[in-house]
């Protein structure tokens, strides 16, 4: 199914629909709350974008750094071509500890290798300890947004899936009650762990040592008790210093979700005495996206969800909507890459209104890459009825120019616009709602104005 | 062919251009860092207490299962460290030495130095970090120029308890780790 079809089932529930907009722009503005107290915000974001340049033109010798470091400090490493690879390591390394039973906290990654099911096809019980990625494994649901898995769902869908799942009260939706239910039943998972995975958030060449962020803790509680840590990293995910650290902890927090720092941030460099510690090189498809001139910039992605907050289709169309692991804006510009012709809608799935670009950490022009791939996608598939309502959004909106004039112009323009595309029944996703409320003055005029 | 060798081969196989690598320069701060470290720590929901007001809270709520790995503090621990992490599941009150603060964000540096087993500030239910005052720098540039090339096996930045947000965006206390997080500075 297409994205604006599948948008159209999210809109079904307009409270809900509201709700998950609102939410997010709540985020989108925390975000800018906090950017505004670091005077050198805009030279962070640049230095970030330079280090991640840097990555990727010395990927390889990065890597065997890496690899050469962490096999130094006692950490054990493997690498995958692809998925069924990775999923092949991971297992081999369950059955030789003969686990039958594992904990697994955040990492987009063994969500785009379908770790999961390929385990559980196997015999293994997975538990993700996230509280929002357990919520959604419960529902046998992926996460709906890299940061915040389980936004699409409101308490009251929670309360009821607790109560059938870990017998909480009936009714009783009070947030901390279900955070604290889950926490009795996650604390025997961890207990009773003998192998645990977590995602990787950095992987610093110098060292050979990893960071993983989390806020709920659950990533530690979950390799601290376990005899043996995977770690699945994919391969764009190294820095070259530790001092990068620095730079990038810095950005990732306050884009995420607005708050100066995660409240832990572990740095694993070898194992505990008597413990082991895997780490997973994964390509599955980096490397065919780092040989895309246009779009080998994606790769710079740090994962901190800024673009989906700010988007105005993400935010009133729902990460479902974009049937892809990594939903939104950097979805849209990673998933062709993987699947051109299941995710040729994405692309489309956007104002290019240039939010995105503004305020990612590592200044992917995501925009930009989006009308790239609209472009790839057109020639592709040539002319058809199906992408008439495409061809008008790229027509309008898709201009070089249309977006690279300045201000005023542009506007104006969508102001005028809302009546005559949103509603034109070509559109899907902009049937049952109205185009972002376009400012009165420019960023740039607000900003001198209000600064001081 | 192997895993390895061919993503190595790929990435070899494209053409690369020449990016440099971008020095950190050093960033002002233009805080006083006690004051800014504290209002980090209360703005990640902890608190920054004094040792008396770390006697009261274990006083008051009558805590018998407390671990002191802090320099000074031994008369408060009830309990030595266990070989294994999951004796630890019913620990009340971990008491940690940090090694420095962030003013900017109150970040906490800790490494396997100071916690005794990896699991303890997080398998605790309550936790106390020590941090001398004169410890605080000002920003994370100055926080990995600090820890520089220490050779620790794990080393971790605390900023706060536990927390989630993730049932309707409401923040919750005590996920699955430490169920709050006081900071005694000193
Ligand atoms: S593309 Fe940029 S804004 Fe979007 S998740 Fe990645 S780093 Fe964050």
């Amino acid at each position: 199914m297409s994205h604006p079809a599948k948008a159209s089932e999210f809109l079904q529930d307009a409270a809900k629909a509201k709700w998950h907009d609102e939410t997010l722009w709540f985020v989108r503005d925390k975000r800018d709350t906090i950017s505004k107290t670091i005077p050198e915000w805009e030279e962070l974001r640049e230095l970030a974008s330079q280090i991640k340049d840097n990555v990727l033109a010395n990927l390889y010798e990065y890597l065997v750094q890496f690899e050469e470091k962490a096999t130094a400090n006692g950490i054990q490493v493997h690498w995958a071509k692809d998925a069924e690879e990775h999923n092949q390591i991971v297992l081999s390394i369950l059955q030789k500890h003969q686990c039958k039973a594992i904990v697994k906290s955040k990492s987009i990654l063994t969500e785009e290798c379908h770790l999961n099911p390929f385990l559980e096809n196997s015999g293994v019980e997975v538990v993700d300890t996230d509280l929002g990625e357990r919520i959604v494994q419960f529902l046998n649901q992926p996460p709906s947004h890299i940061v915040l898995p389980a936004i699409h769902l409101k308490k009251r869908d929670i309360s009821e899936l607790f109560h059938e799942k870990l017998h909480t009260e009936k009714g009783n939706e009070d947030p901390a009650y279900l955070t604290h239910a889950a926490r009795l039943h996650l604390r025997e998972k961890f207990l009773g762990a003998k192998v645990a995975i977590t995602g990787v958030n950095f992987g610093v060449a110098e060292t050979g040592e990893f960071v993983v962020c989390t806020n709920e803790g659950n990533a530690d509680m979950g390799v601290h008790l376990a005899d043996v840590h995977i770690a699945c990293m994919g391969i764009e995910k190294i820095i070259p210093r530790r001092k990068d650290l620095g730079v990038f902890l810095r950005l990732l927090a306050r884009s995420a979700t607005g708050q100066p720092i995660t409240n832990y941030n572990s740095h694993f460099r070898s194992p505990a005495q008597g413990k082991e510690i895997h780490i997973v090189l994964v390509d599955n498809g980096r490397t065919d996206q780092l040989a895309r001139e246009k779009f080998k910039n994606s790769l710079k992605c740090i994962r901190c969800g800024a673009c989906m907050n700010t988007c105005p289709i993400y935010r009133r169309s729902g990460g479902y909507s974009y049937g892809s692991v990594v939903p939104g804006p950097i979805g849209s510009i990673l998933s062709p890459g993987l699947d051109l012709k299941k995710h040729s809608s994405l692309p489309f799935a956007s104002t290019l209104c240039g939010s995105c670009t503004d305020v990612c950490p590592v200044k992917i022009n995501i925009h930009e890459q989006l009308y790239e791939w609209r472009q790839e996608i057109t020639k592709a598939q040539g002319t058809n009825a199906k992408s008439i309502s495409m061809k008008i959004a790229n027509g309008i909106f898709a201009v070089p120019f249309a977006y690279k004039i300045t201000g005023a112009m542009m506007r104006g323009a969508l102001k005028i616009l809302p009546d005559s595309i949103t509603y034109s029944g070509l559109n899907t996703w902009g049937k049952q709602r109205d185009l972002p409320e376009t400012p009165k003055e420019t960023f740039k005029d607000w900003y001198k104005k209000n600064r001081s | 062919m192997s895993g390895r060798e061919n993503i190595l081969a790929k990435i070899k196989a494209i053409p690369r251009e020449s990016r440099l690598l971008p020095e950190i320069p050093a960033f002002e701060f233009p805080m006083d860092h006690k004051v800014a470290f504290m209002l980090s720590i209360q703005a990640n929901k902890g608190e920054v207490i004094t040792e008396s007001e770390l006697k009261d809270f274990i006083a008051i709520n009558r805590f018998e299962k407390i671990l002191n790995l802090a320099k000074g503090m031994e008369s408060l621990s009830t309990q030595p460290l266990p070989s294994d992490a999951h004796e630890l599941n019913e620990l009340e009150v971990a008491i940690i030495q940090g090694q420095f603060g962030v003013a900017e964000n109150g970040a906490i540096w800790l490494t396997d130095e100071n916690l005794g087993l990896r699991a303890l500030p997080f398998i605790t239910e309550h936790l106390v970090i020590v941090l001398e005052e004169k410890s605080l720098v000002s920003n994370m540039h100055e926080a990995y120029q600090r820890i520089g090339d220490q050779p620790s096996g794990f080393g971790l930045f605390i900023a706060g308890p536990s927390k989630t947000a993730d049932i309707e965006q409401s923040l919750v206390i005590g996920a699955h780790g430490a169920k709050s997080l006081r900071v005694v500075l000193r």
